[in-house]
């Protein structure tokens, strides 16, 4: 009976590692292809996809970043530092005002702040389209910057003012003895402590503005202000592409990211498991 | 960008004041000074979220005249044509394909997965494990999508190769490319791309579980698959529920995947609620019902969001 019990186990061992290990392939083999693709000919990689390139084109980065992903990286890493750090701003302040001082109607200004949370963004689509047409903003790095700060303020403020409302309040009211004006307070003290939870919503707003699809496609009508993710898809559809080159640029795409899932991974887990909890 | 040099003027002075009132009190006593601290949030809400909802709510009455420009009132005419639309209904059968197809397998199939691996013995192996299957999730649906785009394609995709390869040649097509392939296999993707966020958020959930419970168990010679049913998963059920509504309301929202592989074709065979709502809006300038369909979605996200906020209310379980 042990000796059945045993077996039993190594079994079941050997299948959860199996199930564990396909599935590993299974994540990270298109990855792998995505990179292997992005260092063929286009030749190569019709003939035979699976192949591994002849000799690694490392020269397809650079034409990728010549023929436009240069600019598009550099749209979006502008867009997305400047509505991350206003964004992170903006709902910092507003966490502050709603957690730490008492502001009549309190219960109304939180729904205000954090309703947005349940609205999707195709929901105001039209009507946007409309407004920023009228205001000159359709088309333009101004606009994008606008809507991807507005609409990730909900999500910002919720976890912060999370975070803030378990903040002692005795912190406040020291500072006020010390004499410290409001505003020194949250500079000095409040944002200070809040630090884990704004790094956290950053690096949750880094990721989705760097892959929104959305508004940079319907707010934008070619050149200029393409970011990545529009950029990729233009190449790829326009006639005669060279494929390895949208696929150096697409690995141009993800990599900053999952570099920073790597490296800031504890603040993933906390900021999504914050986002869908409580 | 003024944004970020005005910092919000509490109306009280920096300078602390001698002799005026007791300071402490200033915490506790409430005022609309503090006001000025959610203005920027408020402002830029109302002005780029609720404002142009509750125009969109108006535009959904209204017909435009193309070339004009010309708008005229015409009640519910929008939901009328809208109902009568096929295309539109073929579009929301499809989004509840995604929901049906994403819970099975980011919301079950991801409980049952992080319950495995969080069995595995070795810390280092269960860290290795969630953060290898989160990485699509890291990058964007966009780029999914193209890789994906490649990976089905009709020659040289890697999908049919590797069924020729092994002899199942038979079953290769353009998956994209078939009416009824393309949004299944543009759920596929969706699946790769999103179930180890699910994973992640479920091992957090599975990891919150007093060790006891499961000692508990397997001293009194409960097996693996019974302690799962027994012990983890009545334990996680608040997060199984909000996994859930997050799900739901994710695919009835869906429009990157849609858009980069299919556009909503083979001939609307992949349309889904907020493709067949950018094509009313931008390729045919059908404006009114484009915000009639915005109308709907709306609809359905504000149903779930509630669900979820009556379902957070409810009291978690103890332990």
């Amino acid at each position: 009976m042990v000796a059945l019990a045993r077996l039993g186990r190594g079994i079941r061992i050997v299948a959860v590692w199996t199930l564990l290990m396909a599935l590993v392939v299974v994540v990270l083999y298109p990855l792998l292809w995505m990179v292997d693709s992005a260092l063929k000919t286009n030749a190569e990689l019709f003939l035979n996809p699976f192949a591994l390139p002849s000799t690694p084109l490392w020269q397809n980065f650079v034409t990728a970043w010549r023929q436009g992903v240069g600019d598009f990286v550099l749209t979006s890493v502008s867009l997305t530092v400047l509505a991350t750090l206003i964004t992170e701003l903006i709902s910092a302040w507003a966490a502050y005002g709603l957690t730490r001082i008492r502001i009549p109607l309190n219960r109304t200004f939180t729904v205000l702040v954090l309703a947005g949370l349940m609205l999707a963004p195709t929901v105001a689509l039209i009507p946007l389209v409309k407004m920023f047409q009228a205001m000159g903003l359709y088309d333009s790095f101004f606009g994008l910057l606008i809507l991807y700060t507005a609409f990730r303020i909900p999500f910002t403020a919720f976890l912060m003012r999370a975070y803030m409302l378990d903040l002692p309040r005795e912190v406040d009211e020291a500072a006020s003895i010390d004499g410290a004006s409001r505003r020194a307070t949250f500079w000095r003290i409040i944002l200070p402590m809040s630090m884990p939870i704004v790094v956290t919503t950053a690096v949750l707003n880094v990721l989705q503005n760097w892959n929104e699809y959305l508004f940079a496609m319907v707010f934008t009508s070619g050149t200029g202000v393409e970011t990545l993710p529009v950029g990729l898809a233009d190449m790829m559809s326009k006639n005669g592409t060279q494929y390895p080159i949208v696929f150096a640029g697409m690995v141009i795409a993800a990599l900053p990211m999952v570099i920073l899932f790597f490296v800031c991974q504890r603040y993933f887990v906390r900021g999504l498991a914050g986002g869908v909890g409580k | 960008m003024t944004t970020l040099q005005a910092p919000p003027a509490p109306a009280r002075a920096a300078v602390p004041r001698v002799g005026a009132a007791a300071p402490t009190r200033r915490a506790r006593s409430v005022t609309w000074s503090g006001l000025v601290w959610l203005a920027p949030a408020l402002a830029v809400l109302a002005v780029f979220v609720y404002w142009p909802l509750l125009q969109n709510v108006f535009f959904s009455l209204l017909k435009w005249n193309i070339y004009s420009g010309e708008q005229t009132f015409v009640g519910l005419d929008n939901y009328v044509a809208l109902a009568a639309d096929p295309v539109f209904w073929h579009a929301l059968t499809n989004n509840v394909w995604y929901a049906v197809i994403s819970i099975v397998f980011q919301v079950f199939g991801a409980l049952v997965l992080a319950a495995i691996v969080e069995s595995v013995r070795s810390e280092r192996w269960r860290k290795a494990f969630r953060a290898i299957y989160f990485i699509p999730s890291a990058i964007s649906l966009t780029v999914a999508g193209l890789l994906f785009y490649f990976i089905y394609q009709p020659q040289s995709g890697l999908l049919n190769v590797l069924l020729q390869g092994v002899g199942l040649g038979q079953f290769s097509q353009a998956w994209l490319g078939h009416e009824s392939t393309a949004v299944f296999a543009v759920i596929a993707m969706s699946q790769w791309q999103g179930f180890g966020y699910s994973v992640l958020l479920f091992s957090v959930a599975l990891q919150r579980i007093p060790l006891e419970y499961y000692e508990a168990a397997e001293l009194d010679g409960v097996g693996p698959v019974r302690r799962f049913f027994s012990v983890s998963l009545p334990l996680v059920r608040e997060m199984t529920g909000l996994m859930m509504i997050v799900t739901v309301a994710g695919a009835f929202q869906v429009f990157n995947e849609v858009m980069v592989m299919t556009s909503g074709g083979p001939d609307n065979a992949s349309q889904v609620l907020s493709t067949w709502l950018y094509h009313a809006g931008f390729v045919t300038d059908d404006f009114g019902s484009a915000a009639a369909i915005g109308v709907a979605i709306f609809v359905i996200t504000l149903a779930l969001a509630v669900a979820q906020l009556a379902y957070s209310r409810r009291r978690r379980v103890e332990w």
